[in-house]
């Protein structure tokens, strides 16, 4: 892995040459985030989410277990737990602002880190598999956001859960002895709230899991870059340390700032007035809505309102609500253009500024209003356009396009004139002699 | 293949789509949605200013203990405060004896072990507001989270609280159907125009207020509604006071971590 330019780990001290000899784990950290890893000179600051996505995961852990000290997955009691937890324990009010704000913050980074994807083309090979193991996080992260909003079992937990638990009626044969099951009943109520309770404590872990193999594989190839050209010579990279740290560090400052305004001064303004109801299985509030970041695919979901041929509107909205995010495992082949970046691929740019993000922008608007017109007539356009674009134009404007000029190299693109690279073979970076910046 | 496969696929989706929106559409021309007199009728909370407003709000104590007057000889004859302890009080500037006094004042239930039987005893500072019973029309909602469950919490109440009138009559003209029924009273700030609660500030000096503030209508309603943010959020005043430090240490501490991000690059085109 890595580049041969990479500078090798030599410990200074006696004791880190010692702990290399025996467990390399200075040597791991040094070649991951450290002066051994050589990272594109060019990146912008949509490079800069992965890093936020990691720390928004570490806060949401941290505070998490705190709270969990002070909670008791009782229907009984779950939800004065929590208020005590706020009213009675010290900074507890701090804890779970953080953490229900904490949630939201991660799926605004991971949202951009996504939509960089998208535009970047960082999907496309070498980085399939950075990529399936994103979409794999991100599911993973669903399912926990969803458990974890049933905990405090308000109004909007139990009946969110309800609605979720219940798209798994909508299967056939099997459905409703599926959702039984899944509920430990034909409600959720107590076995549905501790089993949730204990996975939303585990899901984290394997989320943790799963990032490490999502760095894993990407430090194979290294990270791409906004132009999309392959790093070719040294002097289209900089040493992680100390050029991304700084940069790194940076952009937590401003991140820590814009989450820190959320939660000191507007910590309920994500969430849902009717959480602040204890769950009552016998009043039913007037819109049943997820959370924010669910939106676009409840959206989805509530647009199917016809049956099809012989299949139910219901199992319309469900296969489509999950097949909207399931596409993006097959994205690196539906998308074919050899070119990565959305900078150099005219007409593919105009269908993800005019086309992806106004669809995205429209779902995320209607999933949170209410079920009537004409949000719902909204959301099917919407909807028409995002599993048009995945499914249909990206394979045919990747074959058609005719893409812009790429520069040689990342040093060209950034100096204007790369001597360095243009003087050797240009086919990879294996067979690149050192450069000079 | 992959591509005229994921091409039907895509065909799938969007025609379903196409589909659901083309009835949907139809629908909507021919049968147009009847109006109802909440979507008309119905307001939103009016403008209402509290002490706690804002990034540097601070309770008014003052206030809070005039809101828990109207709280404990109005509104708790019906509605509970259950998140709220009596020790809680001290911190709208009771002292030790006054609260032990609140708390004296109501009676808690104790559950018998010995006979079955549900007794109550007075107060004690550690005890929780006492449940409240009731037997009238529809279920007086649990008050301590109130101005949190609500969109705009604070003024809603306020708004509630002030909003009684008798129904209009062009609604009636509209709606003849929606009168409003027995029992129940106009106020359109409630969701559905009519609820259970009658109106429970009915005249200026209801309440006799200790601190000489006049104690009209408008006043009472106000200064209980400052007393529920209080019982929503007691660490409000806290987190509020919190968040500037914060804000101000990742201030310098984001500058610091700006200039040292320019000074290592400095040189290094990018
Ligand atoms: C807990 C969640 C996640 C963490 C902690 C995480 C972390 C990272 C980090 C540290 C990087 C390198 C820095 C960067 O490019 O920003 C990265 C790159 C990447 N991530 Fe993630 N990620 C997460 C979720 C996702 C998801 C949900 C997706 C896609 C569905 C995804 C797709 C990618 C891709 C394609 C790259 C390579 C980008 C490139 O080199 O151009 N990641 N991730």
């Amino acid at each position: 892995m890595s580049f041969p330019w990479a500078k090798e780990y030599k410990p200074s001290h006696p004791f880190m040459q010692w702990m290399d000899d025996r467990l390399p784990l200075p040597r791991l950290v040094y070649n991951s985030v450290g002066g051994g890893y050589p990272v594109p000179r060019n990146l912008n600051y949509f490079w800069n989410f992965g890093f936020l996505a990691a720390l928004c995961l570490v806060l949401q852990i941290v505070t998490g277990i705190v709270m969990a000290m002070h909670y008791a997955a009782n229907t009984q009691v779950a939800f004065d737990t929590v208020e005590q937890t706020v009213r009675d324990v010290n900074w507890g009010w701090m804890m779970r602002y953080a953490h229900a704000n904490g949630a939201s913050a991660f799926f605004v980074v991971i949202y951009v880190h996504i939509f960089r994807g998208f535009f970047y083309g960082s999907y496309k090979a070498p980085r399939e598999m950075v990529w399936l193991l994103g979409v794999v996080i991100f599911l993973l992260m669903m399912a926990t956001a969803f458990m974890g909003y049933v905990l405090p079992w308000g109004q909007m937990s139990f009946w969110g859960a309800k609605v979720i638990t219940g798209l798994f009626g909508a299967i056939p044969f099997v459905g409703e002895p599926l959702q039984q099951w899944l509920l430990g009943g034909f409600a959720p109520d107590n076995a549905a709230l501790n089993r949730f309770f204990s996975l939303h404590y585990l899901l984290p872990f394997v989320i943790v899991g799963v990032v490490i193999l999502h760095i894993w594989a990407l430090h194979i190839p290294g990270s791409s870059n906004p132009t999309g050209v392959e790093v070719k010579t040294e002097s289209d990279t900089v040493p992680f340390y100390p050029y991304y740290v700084a940069k790194d560090g940076w952009a937590i400052g401003v991140f820590a700032i814009l989450f820190c305004t959320a939660l000191f001064f507007f910590p309920n303004a994500l969430g849902h007035p009717d959480n602040y109801i204890p769950a009552n299985p016998m009043s039913t509030p007037a819109h049943i809505v997820p959370e924010w970041y669910f939106w676009p695919f409840y959206a989805i979901l509530r647009a199917f309102t016809q049956d099809f041929f012989f299949i139910p509107a219901k199992l319309m909205g469900v296969l489509a609500m999950f097949g909207a995010i399931l596409v993006w495992f097959f994205l690196p082949w539906l998308d074919r253009s050899p070119v990565r970046s959305g900078s150099y691929r005219p007409l593919y740019r105009k269908f993800f500024f005019f086309g992806l993000i106004p669809a995205m922008a429209v779902l995320f608007y209607c999933g949170g209003a209410p079920a009537a017109e004409p949000y719902v007539m909204f959301s099917q356009i919407a909807a028409l356009y995002y599993f048009a674009h995945f499914l249909i134009v990206i394979p045919i404007v990747s074959a058609i396009e005719k893409p812009d000029p790429l520069p040689f190299s990342i040093t060209e693109s950034v100096l204007g004139h790369d001597e360095g690279a243009q003087l050797r073979p240009a086919h990879g970076a294996t067979e690149a002699v050192h450069g000079e910046a | 293949m992959a591509r005229i496969l994921s091409i039907l696929v895509g065909l799938f989706f969007t025609v379903a789509l196409a589909w659901s929106f083309g009835k949907g559409a139809y629908q909507q021309i021919t049968e147009p949605p009847a109006a109802t007199a909440e979507h008309e009728f119905h307001l939103l909370p009016k403008e209402v200013s509290f002490a706690s407003d804002g990034a540097f709000g601070k309770f008014d104590r003052q206030q809070l203990q005039r809101g828990f007057q109207v709280y404990k000889e109005v509104c708790s004859v019906c509605h509970a405060i259950r998140h709220v302890a009596f020790r809680d009080l001290a911190a709208l500037g009771y002292n030790d004896a006054e609260v032990k006094a609140i708390a004296k004042g109501f009676q808690v239930p104790v559950y018998n072990n010995a006979t079955g039987e549900v007794n109550t005893r007075e107060g004690m500072t550690t005890d929780y507001f006492p449940p409240v019973m009731y037997g009238g029309q529809g279920t007086p909602p649990d008050l301590s989270l109130i101005t949190k469950a609500r969109h705009e919490g604070p003024a809603y109440v306020y708004s509630l609280l002030t909003g009684y009138q008798d129904q209009p009559a062009e609604l009636l003209k509209k709606f003849p159907d929606s009168k409003t029924p027995d029992g129940l009273h106009y106020n359109p700030y409630f969701a559905n125009l009519n609820l259970a609660m009658p109106p429970p500030l009915t005249a200026d000096g209801q309440v006799t207020y200790s601190d000489g503030t006049k104690a009209t209508k408008d006043q009472m309603a106000k200064d209980v509604s400052a007393f529920l943010i209080w019982t929503a959020e007691p660490k409000l005043e806290k987190r509020k006071q919190t968040g500037w430090p914060v804000l101000g240490f990742l201030l310098f501490a984001t500058i610091l971590g700006y200039m040292s991000y320019r000074n290592i690059w400095a040189g290094k085109k990018h």
